[in-house]
């Protein structure tokens, strides 16, 4: 490709990729009254005190910060140790463990709703936000042990000896030494199943009914008005519950990139 | 030695449990019990609860309903990742080749990754309003009612969906690239080999395994498409864009036909894992090519 091509192309990636999100920021400042314009006579945040005010959005959004937070640390707490025993450890059914994540990821999440919901209800979860976590990590649990497991097996096996040899126990030199070392898989891993679990709709959807314990996602599909859309206050809200992420990514892209392609590497 | 080797698994498995609980109780569970539950008729608001034997599955095979569903959803996976590969490999190539601004474009790529579909799936329902949509407004012609008509509606689903995961082809697809070693260009370029030449001879074949993982991957996600439909039209106008998910929750949860709706999704489940078989046999057989 020679350089004004390669230019081109570029220029009309960004515009597909960011064009329409553009478009939604700048409705999100269009006052409401003057959408049908060709173009607004002045910008206001009036949309995103609606969405604040009226809609209690900000509720939904500290909803999903404790449902992806909490998420994020079982999917970690439960797959960092699981992977380290993967990774370094000789026992019977490690194959079955892989085996299984692998299964699960090929689920389809709509399968296992209608037993999740019996269960749940049977658990008093039902309707909870604790409810939603047990879902939303275990179905982030593949990746997490699969990301986790690449991270451990490639700490060099000689370190996990010297501390035996110091004399620690297999779960201290887990601890002490590899876990630390592991830092950046577990890094890596947190970003992502924090992205999924912000993200994710069908379960919340289905297991949450009272309003005031939405998720973004579902408060976000679930936004409507009285007659009329009302997409000045939907894509305030957008740019409200992507915002944390746009920031997530471009901060920590490099760490996503290596995360998300972990798998294609090794071909 | 022994005496450690026995005690390494019984770490092991102290370590391991914690996982295999959850896989286990929150997974595995829930779908072997949406396997009983296709077999049977279950109805909570009406306390009904019996086996019905293969009922359910005969009567899928007579639901037209079911049979569109299956039919769109094979559709919409097959243009959909379709698409997504015949975007993302430029993409992939503008990403490798990008010395200035490389680190910008590909953040800026993975944003409309990073979104929720639900936020995505507004964002374009917007885009695509008739009234005062941006494309309404670029549109020329006569205004279209993009989602108020069955292939409109079904073609925006997929476009979403392009719009949504074309970047997480492009960095599998960017990852094989990079793994392409330097020195097989340099040789092509002694030999004289022109640019198109090189790229058909040796970035496609050698870049044919990461080809085949993002194939896997978005295959395997797209055929159990659920927020992108659902958010953008509800599977609507007259269920013409319903794929299998879709109508197995509206079956599962707004008729509450548990029963049906297991039978549905135990369905959609054998697709995938029939999809996945193939893919993963045509995945080891390219290995052992390469190998």
């Amino acid at each position: 490709m020679s350089r004004a091509r390669h230019a081109v192309a570029a220029g009309a990636f960004l515009a597909f990729f960011l064009g329409p999100f553009a478009w939604q920021a700048l409705t999100s400042l269009w006052p409401e009254a003057e959408l049908g314009r060709a173009f607004p006579t002045a910008l206001t945040l009036r949309s995103y005190a609606d969405v604040l005010a009226a809609r209690d959005f900000g509720r939904a959004i500290l909803n999903s910060v404790v449902v992806a937070g909490a998420s994020t640390a079982l999917a970690l707490a439960v797959g960092a140790p699981a992977a380290f025993a993967v990774a370094k450890l000789e026992f019977r059914g490690r194959r079955l463990l892989l085996g299984t994540a692998l299964a699960v990821a090929m689920f389809p999440p709509i399968a296992t709703v209608s037993p999740l919901y019996v269960t749940l209800r049977a658990l008093g979860l039902l309707d909870r936000l604790a409810g939603l976590v047990l879902p939303d990590a275990t179905f982030a649990l593949p990746l997490t042990l699969w990301l986790l497991t690449t991270t451990f097996r490639a700490i060099p096996d000689e370190i996990y000896r010297a501390a035996q040899a110091d004399g620690c126990t297999p779960f201290q030199a887990f601890r002490l030494v590899l876990l630390p070392l592991a830092a950046p898989g577990l890094a890596t891993a947190a970003i992502l199943v924090f992205i999924f679990s912000w993200n994710e709709l069908l379960f919340a959807l289905t297991f949450l009914a009272t309003p005031s314990r939405r998720t973004v996602p579902v408060a976000i599909a679930l936004f409507s008005g009285e007659h009329l859309e009302p997409w000045g206050e939907i894509a305030a809200a957008s740019i409200l519950a992507t915002l944390p992420l746009v920031v997530l990514t471009l901060a920590f892209q490099r760490r996503i990139v290596s995360g998300l392609t972990a798998g294609a590497v090794k071909g | 030695m022994t005496s450690r080797a026995a005690e390494d698994a019984r770490t092991a498995w102290r370590l391991v449990a914690p996982a295999a609980v959850l896989l286990g109780g929150v997974a595995l569970y829930p779908v072997a019990a949406g396997f009983v539950m296709g077999l049977e008729r279950v109805v909570l608001v009406f306390h009904e609860h019996r086996f019905v034997g293969l009922a359910n599955y005969r009567a899928l095979l007579a639901d037209d309903r079911f049979l569109a569903a299956l039919a769109r959803t094979a559709y919409f996976s097959a243009v959909a990742v379709g698409a997504e590969l015949l975007l993302a490999l430029p993409l992939a190539l503008v990403l490798d080749r990008a010395v200035r601004g490389r680190g910008l474009l590909r953040a800026a790529v993975l944003i409309p990754w990073a979104i929720p579909t639900a936020v995505s799936a507004k964002l374009w329902a917007w885009l695509l309003e008739p009234g005062f949509g941006l494309v309404a407004r670029l549109w020329p012609g006569t205004p279209v009612n993009w989602l108020g008509a069955p292939a409109p509606a079904l073609h925006a689903a997929i476009l979403l969906d392009v719009w949504k995961t074309t970047p997480f082809v492009a960095l599998v697809l960017l990852a094989g690239l990079q793994n392409i070693s330097a020195d097989v260009y340099a040789a092509a370029a002694v030999d004289g080999a022109s640019r198109w030449r090189t790229f058909r001879a040796i970035t496609l074949p050698l870049l044919r395994p990461a080809i085949l993982l993002a194939l896997l991957f978005r295959s395997l996600d797209a055929f159990r498409v659920f927020d992108a439909v659902y958010v953008l039209t509800a599977g609507g106008p007259a269920n013409a864009t319903e794929t299998l998910s879709v109508y197995a929750y509206k079956t599962l949860v707004r008729a509450g036909d548990f029963g049906y709706g297991a039978a549905i999704s135990v369905a959609t489940f054998a697709c995938v894992a029939l999809l996945s078989g193939v893919l993963l046999a045509v995945l080891a057989r390219g290995a052992e090519d390469a190998a």
